[in-house]
């Protein structure tokens, strides 16, 4: 485990934080120059909290979600900020740590799971090869003390170990597979699971298998999630909080409820309202205008000014803080949220709904 | 075989495929991708194919967009068997059906401009014979598919364009030979949330205004119930349509168990909504191999209202409920509409 | 601007299209140190091929007293074992090398790109044809072969070299070609031009072949290295009885006359050797950098 040397910092988590990220910001090395992919993103995760990370393309979410295990490729830096987690009663700095803690830190601490139909399996090995080759990579040299792990957590997902240890990836169903990566993820008993798009690219019934045996793993083990996903109702299901991520920086954070029912952000309210449901009235559903803004080129003062349909004059001046809005916990970046809550009001209505009436 | 088509479409289809049936050789066998399928789509039509992968609505789509060749089965355009014409008229016929692709970032060449693109099928096709007519009628394309301002766009490449805006440019090409039927194959399911909806309504407006029927193939049950709230859904199963349905009564009295188990088991984007669904517990979560399909109706073994006798040993045809609708369910017949199995021609 | 002009690419001020391409061209190439140097190295091999000659006499006179002799102001160089200026065989011994390269690569890509797309395109007994002959040529020894027609033919014109040595290259080169255009013909874009109806011809050469310019001019490239690398090696081994002057032949008296024997024959072994290498070197350069000219995401800074 991390000694309490490495990576220490002055700052203290609370007893029921694990996981605190300040003023991260992120930027990649591309030909065309140097881009922020994150810049200043802030958020607490407390222990056995889910934490919904949402955006669509150049939201910056994936280059997030990587650089808390600091599995970035070498041409992304952390230019500013900190990843403080709470380790038994030590706070340290995830950003700072030297290659061996990082090493200890990952897995057993911080998993991954990634997109199980974006190639996240070696094709010539067997699933068991991989477990045994994650597992030692990550301290677990027995490896009949593997074998035993894997098979109750292949059991623990609903999947038979005999039958899937020794087949290999293109063998597996797309659900199957992603359900291999969240057994691998939990080797180590980790505190948070990281899972990047989850449910992206499987059926409408295995999503429905994938989010129920998150719920249950969830339950059972009591581990911290953060899911990053450009699908809502993903983050309806299981999120406790949600942010919302535009060009790169948080543009709203809230309770699940909140941000479904009374987001404060245009663009999170626009994001709602462009998502038809299925049961239930189908209300004003309607596309945000406009395309992702180029992460080299932002626009001047908001971000999001171009798209906006409240937009003023004073939001292409400069570009809003993180405030506090009318409920608690509660933030947006925008100066016009009171004009939004004035639309939106606080019912338990989704925005298409509520637009409906309005109009 | 079925009475489909005459329920909903006026008068004399423009397209229709009867008993379809597409067969592909496999490493492990023979797959049915596309089982007996008759589907007949008027003009004007908004018709939404909905399933799961491998039931076979892709190769729907591209059987009728004429792709794909049926291995029984007639594909007819205008009355006519289409796989039986020949040189002009089968030109004719490939022009009126257009295909437009799910991924953005294949379906356009990367190394042609939007007006290299776009006037391309126009010089070739006689509808432009000069650069000025070429450039007038693609600024039109543009205009029709919502690039606007079209100067802008015109000496635009690929990668200088959204998704969005890409799926677009892939739209306007289809229009331009003025198509009769468009084929949008999952064609906003790799494009950003936030702009699907208006994708959607630009295809609707096709519909609209140039009277061209649109097929859309996605397995979002939420851009299907959108898509076609003045259409038609078709909800496919392991190569067969086991319901056929307008979009409203699909998603809230769906008729077959597994257009239900759908409807029950996607997520929605409303928390009190979606964690309070009820859900439709299926008996089994395998999806049965296309090399080893059930016998009887090939839902039975995780269908929920499985009578044995029954739906394991007869196959269940696709028949007409009350409310212009059909389904292909012996139960789901027998409670809703207990005279059409009767009625059914055989 | 014209409703016409819209329809271009955008050009640079008012500048006619080839003009701006070529300054498009260096101005993307300025970008690619190494590509530069490949190209200038290039322009300056062509030129003293080509262009010097004509201002510079060949220098034949043999003078025993200057055998070896170590470089000079007189001959930057050195001599050769008949006291004869090496320099001046550099700037002579090009043109052969150089235009058998240009012509064999020419005609290996030539061959390799037609037959090839056809057979991927049109496919079935066409593609079995081809292949197979292809196949079939691939398994061919080549010095044996060479050895033999060597024997045969008259090698007398550069012509007839280049030729010979494009049939010798072309097969593997149309493999991949093959194989390439395999795989674009299944791209989206060139499904769609099929349901476009936009005809077998437009196909090939509007949306298959320019997608793989860069492939065919690198390989074009890589032909004629391979093509110099031939005829000078040929010539070294004696095979080729090429007469005048060309770096391969200098290689060849180098060696039978037994100047690997001596220290002081240095530059004369070294002369011809390094024109090759570093031509085949700005060649290969280049080639790397056209890779990414080709390329129209970084045409553009949009």
């Amino acid at each position: 485990m991390p000694s309490t040397k490495a990576g220490a910092v002055p700052e203290r988590l609370e007893a029921d934080q694990v996981l605190s990220v300040r003023g991260l910001s992120i930027s990649y090395a591309t030909r065309r120059g140097a881009v922020q992919a994150v810049r200043d993103v802030s958020f607490d995760l407390r222990r056995g909290e889910t934490l919904a990370i949402i955006g669509e393309s150049g939201s910056g979410k994936t280059t997030l979600a990587v650089s808390l295990i600091r599995l970035s490729p070498r041409t992304a830096r952390i230019t500013k900020g900190r990843i403080l987690y709470r380790k038994d009663d030590d706070t340290i700095d995830v950003a700072s740590l030297p290659d061996d803690d990082l090493r200890e830190f990952r897995w057993s601490e911080c998993a991954m799971v990634f997109q199980a139909a974006l190639n996240s399996f070696n094709p010539v090995i067997s699933i068991w090869e991989q477990f045994l080759d994650t597992a030692q990579a990550h301290g677990m040299k027995n490896a009949q003390e593997v074998r035993a792990r894997s098979g109750e957590l292949l059991r623990l997902v609903n999947l038979d170990p005999e039958r899937v240890l020794r087949a290999y990836p293109h063998e597996l169903s797309g659900g199957m597979k992603q359900r291999v990566l969240i057994a691998m993820s939990l080797l180590l008993k980790p505190s948070i699971i990281i899972l990047d798009e989850p449910t992206t690219a499987l059926d409408i019934l295995t999503q429905r298998a994938i989010i129920d045996l998150l719920r249950k793993l969830r339950e059972q083990l009591g581990f911290s999630m953060i899911f990053i996903s450009h699908d809502l109702s993903l983050a309806a299901e299981l999120a406790d909080r949600v942010l919302t991520m535009y060009a790169g920086t948080v543009v709203e954070r809230a309770s699940v409820k909140d941000l479904f029912y009374r987001p404060r952000h245009p663009y999170s309210m626009g994001l709602l309202r462009a998502v038809p449901r299925v049961s239930g009235a189908l209300g004003s559903v309607v596309s945000i205008a406009g395309s992702p803004p180029d992460l080299i080129d932002l626009p001047e003062g908001c971000t999001y000014n171009p798209r906006c349909p409240f937009v003023i004059d004073e939001c292409r001046v400069r570009e809003p803080e993180l405030l506090p809005v009318d409920t608690p916990q509660h933030d947006a970046r925008c100066i016009r949220w009171k004009h939004v809550a004035e639309l939106l009001g606080k019912d338990e209505a989704v925005v298409s709904e509520k637009m409906a009436t309005a109009t | 075989m079925t009475v489909s088509g005459d329920i909903t479409v006026k008068g004399k289809p423009l397209i229709e495929l009867v008993g379809v049936s597409r067969t592909f050789k496999t490493p492990g066998g023979v797959i049915k991708a596309v089982d007996s399928v008759s589907l007949a789509l008027g003009q004007s039509e908004a018709m939404c194919l909905v399933g799961e992968s491998g039931c076979g609505k892709t190769t729907t789509g591209r059987l009728l967009a004429g792709l794909l060749r049926p291995s029984s089965g007639q594909l007819l355009f205008e009355g006519k068997d289409v796989w039986t014409t020949k040189g002009e008229e089968l030109a004719r016929f490939r022009r009126s059906v257009q295909l437009v692709h799910q991924d953005p970032y294949a379906s356009l060449n990367p190394i042609r401009t939007v007006y290299q693109t776009l006037s391309a099928p126009l010089f070739r096709h006689k509808r432009a014979r000069d650069r000025r007519g070429a450039v007038a009628a693609v600024t039109d394309l543009l205009q029709r598919v919502g690039l606007t301002p079209p100067a802008d766009f015109l000496v635009k490449y690929p990668h200088q364009l959204s998704g969005g805006q890409r799926q677009r440019v892939s739209i306007a090409r289809a229009l331009s030979v003025d198509p009769r039927v468009i084929v949008a194959d999952e064609a906003v399911s790799m494009v950003d949330v936030s702009i699907r909806i208006s994708l959607l309504n630009l295809l609707l407006a096709l519909r609209d205004e140039f009277r061209v029927t649109i097929v859309l193939i996605t397995h979002d049950l939420a851009v299907a119930r959108y898509f076609a709230r003045k259409g038609r859904i078709g909800v496919m199963y392991l190569g067969r349509v086991v319901e056929l349905a307008g979009s409203e009564p699909v998603v809230g009295d769906p008729a077959h168990p597994y257009s239900a188990a759908l409807v029950a088991a996607i997520p929605e984007a409303d928390p009190t909504l979606t964690r309070s669904k009820e859900r439709v517990e299926l008996r089994s979560a395998e999806v049965p191999s296309l090399l080893r399909l059930p016998s009887g109706c090939t839902f039975h073994p995780r269908c929920p209202l499985f009578e044995e006798g029954l739906c394991d040993v007869k196959e269940p045809e696709l028949l007409p409920l009350p409310g212009s609708r059909e389904v292909a369910c012996h139960v789901a017949v027998r409670e809703r509409a207990p005279a059409a199995e009767l009625l059914a021609v055989r | 601007m014209s409703v016409a002009a819209l329809a271009r690419p955008t050009v640079r001020g008012r500048i006619a299209g080839p003009l701006a391409s070529t300054l498009d061209f260096l101005r993307l190439m300025s970008r690619k140190r190494l590509g530069l140097i490949g190209l200038m190295g290039v322009v300056f091999f062509a030129i003293l091929a080509y262009v010097v000659p004509f201002f510079v006499p060949v220098q034949d006179t043999v003078d025993v007293t200057a055998i070896y002799q170590l470089p000079s102001a007189a001959h930057p160089l050195g001599t050769d074992s008949s006291g004869r200026d090496v320099w001046n065989q550099i700037i002579h011994g090009g043109r052969d090398i150089l235009t058998v390269g240009l012509i064999a690569g020419f005609f290996s890509t030539l061959i390799a790109v037609t037959f090839g797309s056809i057979a991927a395109v049109v496919g079935g007994k066409m593609d079995s044809l081809i292949s197979g002959a292809t196949d079939f040529w691939l398994t061919i020894p080549h010095i044996p072969i060479i050895v033999l027609l060597g024997s045969i033919l008259k090698f007398n014109s550069i012509f007839v070299i280049a030729a010979f040595l494009a049939l010798l290259t072309w097969a593997g080169l149309l493999r991949q070609v093959r194989a390439q255009v395999l795989s674009l013909k299944e791209r989206d874009y060139v499904e769609a031009a099929r349901s476009l109806d936009l005809g077998l011809f437009h196909i090939i050469f509007k949306e298959i072949l320019p997608n793989m310019r860069s492939y065919i001019a690198i390989h074009f490239i890589l032909a004629m290295t391979g093509a110099i690398y031939g005829v000078a090696g040929l010539t070294i081994l004696g095979l080729i009885p090429l007469s005048g002057q060309n770096w391969g032949l200098m290689l060849n008296f180098a060696y039978v006359r037994g100047a690997l024997y001596f220290k002081d024959s240095l530059w004369y072994i070294l002369s011809p050797v390094l024109a090759i290498v570093l031509f085949q070197l700005s060649l290969v350069w280049l080639a790397n950098a056209l890779e990414d000219i080709f390329n129209p995401r970084l045409r553009s800074s949009g």
